[in-house]
């Protein structure tokens, strides 16, 4: 199991997701995760043999390198990524819950047929109804975990510059011993990308979301203005209905009177209005 | 034979598990085999070239990484995920034996009808082997012991693990007098709240795993339940329904003589 396969886990979901969705998973896979096995871990690579401590004590070197670096920026690089791309498997897991419904339906009403199935397997799910609510509850997981991450990397590292010198006095060091790190200046530039990356991200989910919430009150509204244009219609079609019924009995009480039975004006024009 | 083919064989075995399995199934590589792979080895990738202790005795080091640490996480981990995973295979087999059966059945019966063309035994054929079998019988029972192995596998890892390193804190300082070191040295661990870190995830990620398990279990035996009252109940009505046709049959005969 590596990234590669991870990437052929995650992308299946892409078929449901939107625009949007589709756009930061390529973001996530080719400047995060990409950079991160090409470039990110070499740098990181010599981060332990490379810190080096003016002393001869030994033990100081390990003890100075976990104080300063309780955990690597790889390492929660490498957790950041897996855990904000995991919440896109509730789509897939929803999505596969419905294909098997629908294939349970088709089966009991005696259209189980092989082409049937397969046409369920291919189905596009529109983002609507249940699916939209998962949608956006695995697109505010994505941006929880993202602030997340964010903020621990802030806690831990605060700043995000790396520095060359740091100042160490646990034991078993002597004393205030100066530890040096490797290549700190590359470092800066990587983190800063990487965390420049993750915002980013965050802004693309948010836009998503807001996506999503602008297209579901549009087909509200649409919905809601159909619905009221039903009605006015329905209204009018009535009203004309009611009109020609009545104009019906008044011609026949007339020519029941009369030989020549006259439209009355304001019918007329009811009736011209009634469109 | 690697991570991603141990993935395929689970996959297929994973096609007669409930959602609850699928989900496991996917916590499992995802939050363990990924995380083991592509973080925690290597953070335990230098463990013994960098274990330091405050000696020049040569042999010292060894003998004192040997000591505070028999076997290391990552192979313990590996050898947790191997053994968890294969109950899986169970299932697997029990499906396969039971398919090779109606197989067998089928040509049979084919055999002696003969009057199913060969086309038509393919297609059977292929039904047969893309068939889901529901968890019913005894599927059942080999599926709930494979649950029942899971646990006791993944219980049985965790607590060896919380054993022999005395919890899931890795200390930065050992003490160590064993032969040939002089005296008692102090030795140094590198990276132990890195080690911590992933010690705390990867347990956390395992006791996730035995919940689902655990849910999956009570879930099929809840199943198995009201499956078995609902068929009493049908018998029930059933027996009622004959006894009532067979109470007016000799009413109308009683009646009729």
């Amino acid at each position: 199991m590596n990234w590669g396969s991870f990437y052929a886990v995650i992308s299946g979901v892409n078929r449901h997701s939107t625009g949007i969705g589709r756009v930061w998973l390529s973001v996530i896979f080719i400047f995060r995760i990409l950079v991160l096995v090409v470039a990110a871990e070499s740098v990181w690579g010599d981060e332990k043999s490379g810190f080096v401590c003016n002393t001869q004590q030994p033990g100081c070197n390990s003890v100075c390198y976990d104080q300063f670096f309780p955990i690597s920026h790889i390492r929660l690089w490498a957790l950041q990524l897996i855990l904000v791309s995991t919440p896109a498997l509730l789509v897939a897991m929803h999505v596969a819950h419905r294909r098997h419904v629908d294939k349970k339906v088709l089966k009991k009403t005696g259209r189980g047929g092989p082409k049937e199935l397969e046409l369920i397997k291919n189905q596009k799910f529109q983002i609507t109804g249940a699916l939209w609510w998962t949608y956006m509850i695995s697109i505010v997981f994505r941006i929880v975990l993202e602030v997340a991450f964010l903020y621990i990397f802030y806690l831990i590292y605060p700043g995000f510059k790396m520095v060359r010198l740091v100042k160490c006095a646990s034991y078993p060091c002597p004393n205030t011993v100066d530890c040096f790190v490797s290549r700190p200046t590359e470092k800066t530039i990587f983190t800063v990308f990487m965390l420049a990356v993750s915002g980013l991200c965050v802004l693309l989910n948010l836009a998503e979301v807001a996506y999503l919430i602008f297209r579901a009150c549009k087909r509200c509204l649409r919905g809601s203005e159909e619905e009221s244009k039903v009605a006015w219609i329905s209204g009018r079609f009535s009203t004309y209905k009611q009109n020609e019924i009545n104009q019906l009995i008044a011609e026949q009480a007339l020519k029941s009177k009369f030989a020549v039975s006259k439209k009355s004006p304001t019918e007329k024009g009811e009736r011209c209005s009634a469109f | 034979m690697s991570w991603p083919a141990l993935y395929s064989q689970l996959v297929g075995g994973n096609r007669h598990s409930t959602s609850l399995g699928k989900i496991w199934l996917s916590v499992l590589f995802i939050f363990r085999v990924m995380v083991l792979v592509v973080a925690a080895e290597s953070v335990w990738g230098d463990e013994q070239s960098d274990f330091t202790c405050n000696t020049l005795q040569p042999g010292c080091e060894n003998v004192c990484y040997d000591q505070f640490f028999p076997v290391s996480h990552i192979r313990l981990w590996c050898l947790q995920l191997v053994f968890v995973s294969t109950p899986t295979l169970l299932v697997a087999m029990h499906v396969a034996y039971r398919n090779h059966s109606d197989k067998k059945r089928l040509l049979q019966g084919s055999g002696r009808a003969g009057f199913l063309t060969s086309k038509g035994q393919e297609e059977d054929l292929e039904t047969l082997r893309r068939r889901r079998l529901p968890i019913a019988g005894a599927l059942w029972w080999t599926y709930a012991c494979s649950l029942v192995c899971r646990l006791l596998f993944e219980g049985g890892f965790m607590y060896a693990l919380y054993v022999v390193y005395d919890g899931f804190q890795m200390p930065r300082l050992v003490q160590c007098d064993q032969w040939p070191c002089p005296n008692l040295v102090d030795c140094f661990i590198s990276r132990p709240t890195e080690k911590t870190i992933f010690t705390v995830f990867m347990a956390t990620a395992s006791s996730i795993c035995m919940v689902l398990n655990m849910a999956e279990l009570a879930y099929l035996v809840a199943k198995a339940v009201t499956s078995t009252l609902r068929s009493h109940q049908r018998k029930k009505c059933k027996k009622s329904g004959r006894e009532r046709t067979h109470n007016k049959t000799t009413h109308v005969s009683l009646v009729s003589t």
